[in-house]
């Protein structure tokens, strides 16, 4: 963790102001009501920021309880396949199995410094919501889950999880019952319970400060593999690679490179059945500008401005908005958005679970797509050195139900000679 | 100041030595012609000034029963253009009307186009629940060069250098919500209205209207007895959720709380 006004100037050319503006997008659309809140976590933070033992004790955490930092790993028959060098960032053997432990267990930390007793969350696919949980298990703060009607019965198995570590979850069915409900039902709470309680924001998105707080709790996965990018291979990675959805593993990871102008930043979107069908997530590719959650970002939207539902077979993808600073990062051309389909992503799960022995979250399998598909312009640009470093999210167990009617496992694939009859 | 503004139906409560009366339901609930007779129901029968809600997809700041209304329009096809036909409709009653919105819809409209257009249709100007005066200066340089009111919100959490911040920006009047919480009809008033409308008064002269939680006369009675205006709003959509199938007899319920209402802002001066 650095202070703000400490970190390289040249990486804050892209961070927001002290008002929350990255560029044009950004800000802090909120009631009025929760101004107060917002301020006072943003000063919380940024003392704690500023407060070496506070960034000690997140360290320490991190290390013994959420198993950190994760390795970087060169996948060699991953290699072969993509046709570059591939390092992939192992967040999936973090504690609770993603890149959201950091978040959870930073804003937590953050809670009990602010003498704060309850926090909420919400979550869609529910990892972030399990994050939040085992991050309230572990302090000892009450915990309150919203998680919309459709999302939770599509992940029973996450709801028992928060409820088995403690949590109350409770479902929404207003709108869509899903994702961008959940955060509306949770902003609900907030405002009739900010004296007491924290909220927990599961992405880099919203009003300021979550998407710079997020990111400054996430973005040790960027400084893990920069400093383990020059020490393994002696250089910086041609290309870094990530999904996005909110986008909070996206920026952990692009932070500590947006100062490496050479080192080319993909992001990549979900595409769901393809944007041309309509029934997609990617935001930044597809979206246009304009104001939800608190912050002014890319959002699906219709002609009057009203949120269009998204879709992509990754619950965790599957939001209209994004973090404020991928817009301004996409606006800038600092880095590029592209969107991946369901089909690909769900290939690409496949070839890294065969290849490698690793089942990645259908999430991260969006960037292992991603990166396939963009591996031979890398390679006609920086020759047969050339090497992608790829974040792995998240593992693919919350993912087996999904891959299981995907690909119609789970069927035998022969059988031994019975007895004769 | 234009004569849309809710500034004279504020000096004329004024006069009469009582509290304001203001109303709000969401247009296009339960269609756009049912939503013009519900608000002009409201307005024959005593609100002096009316607030017509933009129906959003996100409404963060509302309870469930405004959330139902507003699902519903949506669901019935409501488009943004649909709220200026209300606002013009209710405005040739010579009420004074606001639009209620969350701010994305009027940014997709275009700030000046809207700005223009609420003008055109007589509205009064708006009442942004999400929107704060520093992240507004658009909004604020389109209504004054359509001389339209800006409502911008205080709560109970707003510091004292905020609530200065926020009423020097405001036009028509201050929206003081009474409770820590989403718009929904509350058994009691809250006790952090009265300081805050105080603190408030403490730094201007607009009147100072208060809502969130208000359902009927005497909770009216109370609040009109320290604040300028009181605002109601779930409670006037719920008369007319409660009625689905009917609506006559949910306009002669709307017509009967709003008559309540109104009696109770008299009976608080």
């Amino acid at each position: 963790m650095t202070a703000d006004g400490v970190q390289d100037p040249t990486i804050d050319a892209y961070g927001a102001d002290e008002r929350g503006w990255f560029g044009d997008f950004g800000g802090r659309f909120m009631p009025e009501a929760l101004i107060a809140a917002l301020d006072e976590l943003t000063d919380a933070w940024h003392d704690a920021a500023a407060d070496p033992a506070f960034g000690a004790e997140f360290d320490a955490i991190l290390r013994d309880y959420a198993n950190l930092p994760s390795p970087l790993y060169l996948a060699e028959r991953l290699s072969d396949q993509v046709g570059v060098r591939v390092l992939l960032k192992r967040e999936d053997l973090n504690h609770t199995g993603a890149h959201k432990i950091r978040n959870v267990l930073g804003q937590a930390l953050l809670t009990k410094r602010m003498g704060k007793k309850r926090v909420i969350a919400e979550t869609g696919a529910g990892q972030h919501g399990v994050a939040s949980a085992t991050a309230a298990a572990y302090f000892g703060l009450d915990c309150t889950v919203y998680m919309g009607a459709v999302d939770a019965k599509r992940q029973a198995l996450n709801v028992a999880r928060m409820q088995l570590l403690g949590a109350t979850v409770i479902t929404v069915d207003s709108g869509s019952a899903t994702l961008k409900d959940a955060i509306n039902e949770a902003l609900r709470d907030w405002v009739a319970s900010v004296d007491h309680t924290a909220y927990l924001f599961g992405t880099a998105a919203g009003p300021h400060p979550f998407p710079s707080m997020v990111r400054d709790f996430a973005r040790g996965i960027g400084d893990e593999a920069r400093a383990q990018c020059l020490e393994q291979i002696g250089r910086l990675p041609d290309a870094i690679a990530a999904c996005v959805g909110g986008g909070s593993n996206a920026i952990g990871l692009f932070q500590a490179f947006l100062a490496d102008e050479d080192v080319r930043v993909w992001g990549y979107e979900p595409g769901g059945d393809g944007v041309e069908t309509g029934r997609h997530a990617a935001t930044i590719h597809a979206g246009d500008s304009g104001v939800l959650h608190g912050a002014r970002t890319f959002v699906l939207q219709d002609e009057d401005g009203q949120t269009i539902e998204s879709h992509s077979i990754s619950a965790g993808l599957d939001y209209p908005g994004v973090g404020p600073q991928h817009a301004h990062l996409a606006r800038v051309g600092r880095a590029s958005y592209t969107p991946v389909t369901d089909t690909e992503a769900m290939e690409a799960m496949a070839l890294l679970s065969r290849t490698e022995g690793i089942i990645p979250a259908i999430e991260s399998a969006h960037a292992i797509a991603g990166a396939l598909r963009d591996a031979p312009r890398l390679l006609a640009e920086c020759g047969p050195d050339a090497t992608i470093l790829i974040n792995l999210s998240g593992r693919g167990d919350k993912d087996m139900e999904t891959a299981l009617e995907w690909f119609r496992l789970g069927q035998p694939q022969g059988e031994t000679g019975g007895e004769a009859s | 100041m234009s004569s849309h503004s809710v500034a004279t139906a504020f000096e004329k409560a004024r006069a009469d030595g009582r509290a304001a009366l203001v109303g709000y339901l969401p247009a296009g609930f339960p269609d756009v012609a049912g939503g013009i007779e519900a608000l002009q129901a409201m307005v024959a029968a005593g609100c002096d000034v009316i607030e017509v809600g933009l129906p959003y997809s996100d409404p963060v700041m509302d309870g469930p029963t405004v959330q139902a209304a507003a699902q519903q329009a949506l669901e019935a096809g409501f488009r943004t253009t649909d709220v200026l036909r209300t606002v013009e409709a209710v405005a040739a009653t010579g009420t004074p009307t606001l639009v209620m919105t969350y701010w994305n819809p009027v940014e997709r409209y275009g700030v000046e186009r809207f700005a223009a257009d609420l003008a055109g249709a007589g509205g009064a100007g708006l009442i942004t629940p999400d929107l704060t005066p520093d992240f507004a200066p658009e909004w604020i340089a389109a209504a004054d060069a359509h001389d339209l009111d800006k409502v911008f919100l205080v709560a109970p959490s707003s510091t004292d250098d905020r609530l200065a911040m926020t009423v020097a920006e405001c036009r028509g009047f201050v929206y003081a919500t009474a409770v820590m919480g989403v718009t929904g009809a509350r058994a009691s008033s809250s006790d952090l209205a009265g300081p805050l409308v105080a603190r408030t008064k403490a730094v201007t002269d607009l009147p100072v209207g208060v809502g969130l939680g208000i359902s009927n006369g005497d909770q009216a009675a109370e609040v009109a007895s320290y604040a300028d205006a009181v605002i109601v709003g779930s409670a006037m959509v719920r008369t007319l959720l409660d009625h689905p199938d009917d609506r006559a007899a949910g306009l002669r319920s709307l017509s009967a709380l709003t008559e309540d209402l109104a009696e109770g802002v008299r009976r608080g001066a």
